[in-house]
């Protein structure tokens, strides 16, 4: 490094070496990004006395309490809210998927009438808000009598979802070489099976991309939930969070557990699918 | 299905096609495409008592000058135009920084790094808005005792209190959430930069802000333009972090509103206005009209400003 910074004739910063000054402030910013976070998790471990007292400390044997747990998980259907929201967003993500690779072989393979208004038309999805639409998508799920069920969340989300999928997802049908579906089809193997048994196994690494970034909208979600599906029991957990501190707003443990609850499992699976979420942003899936 | 039809046609009726695009056209179509080209249709009409008759653009005219609709509308917008600005003179800037940094060649812990700072953007807007809420609450203390160790204490404030200052803090969070974003992207583009072309430019004796400058930003300026166009459309949608911490009145009055808040009011409703769908539809339209001008705008003049540097 330090060789490195002596061949680069620096402008300014000629006594400290060049990397230092970049861990410093890479370091302060990564403070920045977690300082937040990591204070409202320790303090959901503390004793209301504790996080008034010295917010900043780890809990120790005299402070440490799982009271504010224990009061969210007392006065809300926590588990409810989060296998509701992990219901509609596996169901919506695996139906992105399915549907946005079929979609994306479609528009990519065939030259049919219609084809380039079709591919015009999900572009503009990727570009256009679809909550701009609620009021009438509120008025067909109250037709469809869909209002406070999961199905009209899971409808939505495949319809926000899909657009961003059929254009990743077209751009590596691209890549996949002609001769390998012609040479099926010389075998005459019908269009299904090269879809499903030749195309969709070479899809998997771009799906993978698809699923993370269709994934965190749907679960982050309030606006859908709030209009469409507002009742106890089919609340996503964000919009149980949402409730859950607006009404305890004052129960400081239970507002700090109730936001523990709803971090930590989303920073776990981050930590698991962070590889597979940058290599999809910085393999330039998305440009 | 029906081979009678079959024989009529040259070739057989693609059924592979229906198969394949049938069931995400109709359910994109049905529930996205529908709905919004209903909704810019819904803002010509006016309900009255279950009864709609078309009234043009009378919802418009309301929106735009009638006294107590436009003060609304004009605030929200303005409010949103802040929100922007702020995004793209701090969180834009900063995300540049940090990719810059990160892209230094052989790094230690680059890869750390970035998983951690872009970890806020993975959380959802409502628990970011709580969590900023406590921290920057008078009650608990925690941002006053740190700004009073750094000798900076008398200038803390119930920021998100006060009228004056409540918008530029709530766009201050959002710009520390998702300050990850500009980074990755621009990240990104920095990595996929030929080593040779900095290597020469560096052989020819430039240092390392002006490679920067003549070299890389260049290069990066369609990312930039692209990180911009997203941050634009996001912001002039934004509804979550003003509606969690402020809730759908924006408070202090209507000092935080921005479109999606004034959006979800016109709906729905709030105190003693009643929610009309139409004027809903109306400002949606308006919104998408927004959102459009917008990405036109910045694909005209920053591809523009591409072309010339492309040589």
């Amino acid at each position: 490094m330090k060789l490195f910074s002596r061949f680069m004739p620096s402008s300014g910063m000629r006594q400290v070496p060049k990397s230092v000054t970049i861990h410093a402030v890479l370091l302060a910013y990564t403070v920045i990004a977690l300082f937040p976070i990591v204070v409202v998790v320790i303090n959901a471990f503390k004793e209301r006395r504790a996080i008034f007292r010295d917010p900043l400390g780890l809990p120790d044997s005299s402070s440490f309490t799982l009271v504010g747990f224990e009061q969210v998980l007392l006065r809300s259907d926590f588990g409810l809210y989060s296998w509701n929201s992990l219901i509609v967003t596996i169901v919506a993500v695996g139906l992105v998927l399915l549907l946005g690779a079929m979609s994306a072989w479609a528009l990519t393979e065939y030259k049919f009438k219609g084809n380039l208004l079709i591919t015009f038309l999900f572009a503009m999805g990727i570009m256009i808000p679809i909550r701009l639409g609620t009021v009438s998508i509120l008025s067909l799920m109250v037709n469809l009598n869909l209002v406070n069920t999961l199905t009209a969340l899971v409808l939505v989300y495949i319809a926000q979802g899909l657009p961003l999928a059929v254009y990743i997802l077209s751009e590596f049908v691209r890549t996949i070489p002609k001769e390998l579906t012609e040479a099926a089809r010389c075998d005459s193997v019908s269009e299904y099976k090269i879809f499903f048994c030749v195309i969709l196994p070479l899809l998997k690494p771009a799906m993978a991309t698809v699923a993370v970034f269709t994934m965190i909208p749907i679960w982050n979600d309030l606006w859908f939930p709030l209009i469409l599906a507002p009742g106890e029991e089919t609340r996503t957990i964000t919009l149980g969070v949402q409730q859950f501190v607006g009404q305890y707003v004052t129960d400081w443990n239970s507002v700090l557990s109730a936001l523990t609850l709803a971090i930590v499992p989303v920073l776990i699976l981050y930590t698991i699918f962070s590889r597979q979420l940058i290599r999809g942003l910085t393999s330039g899936a998305v440009k | 299905m029906n081979p009678s039809n079959q024989h009529d046609e040259k070739k057989p009726f693609p059924w592979h096609l229906v198969f394949f695009l049938g069931p995400g056209l109709l359910i994109y179509v049905v529930f996205s495409v529908y709905p919004l080209l209903d909704t810019l249709v819904l803002s010509l009409y006016n309900e009255q008592q279950g009864q709609s008759h078309f009234v043009g653009l009378q919802n418009f005219i309301t929106l735009i000058t009638d006294d107590t609709w436009s003060q609304a509308f004009w605030n929200a917008l303005g409010n949103n135009f802040t929100f922007f600005a702020i995004h793209m003179l701090v969180q834009n800037p900063i995300g540049l920084i940090l990719a810059v940094l990160l892209s230094t060649p052989k790094l230690r812990l680059s890869g750390t790094y970035r998983t951690l700072i872009f970890m806020p953007t993975m959380l959802s807007v409502v628990i970011i808005g709580f969590v900023w809420q406590l921290l920057l609450s008078p009650i608990w203390g925690i941002s006053e005792d740190f700004l009073y160790t750094i000798g900076l204490g008398q200038y803390f404030d119930a920021w998100l209190g006060k009228e004056s200052s409540a918008l530029i803090t709530l766009a201050f969070i959002s710009v520390w959430q998702f300050v990850g974003i500009p980074m990755m992207l621009i990240y990104a583009t920095l990595l996929n930069i030929p080593d040779d072309i900095v290597d020469a430019s560096v052989v020819d004796g430039a240092n390392s802000l002006q490679t920067f400058w003549h070299i890389k930003l260049p290069l990066i300026l369609p990312t930039i333009a692209m990180v911009s166009i997203l941050t634009f459309v996001a912001n002039f949608n934004a509804f979550e972090l003003i509606y969690a911490v402020k809730g759908a009145l924006a408070g202090p009055d209507f000092s935080t509103d921005l479109m999606g808040t004034f959006f979800y009011r016109t709906f729905f409703g709030f105190q003693l206005q009643q929610g009309s769908a139409s004027m809903g539809a109306a400002v949606a339209t308006l919104m998408f009209l927004i959102i459009l001008v917008g990405v036109m705008l910045f694909l005209f003049f920053i591809q523009r400003r591409i072309q010339r540097f492309q040589f």
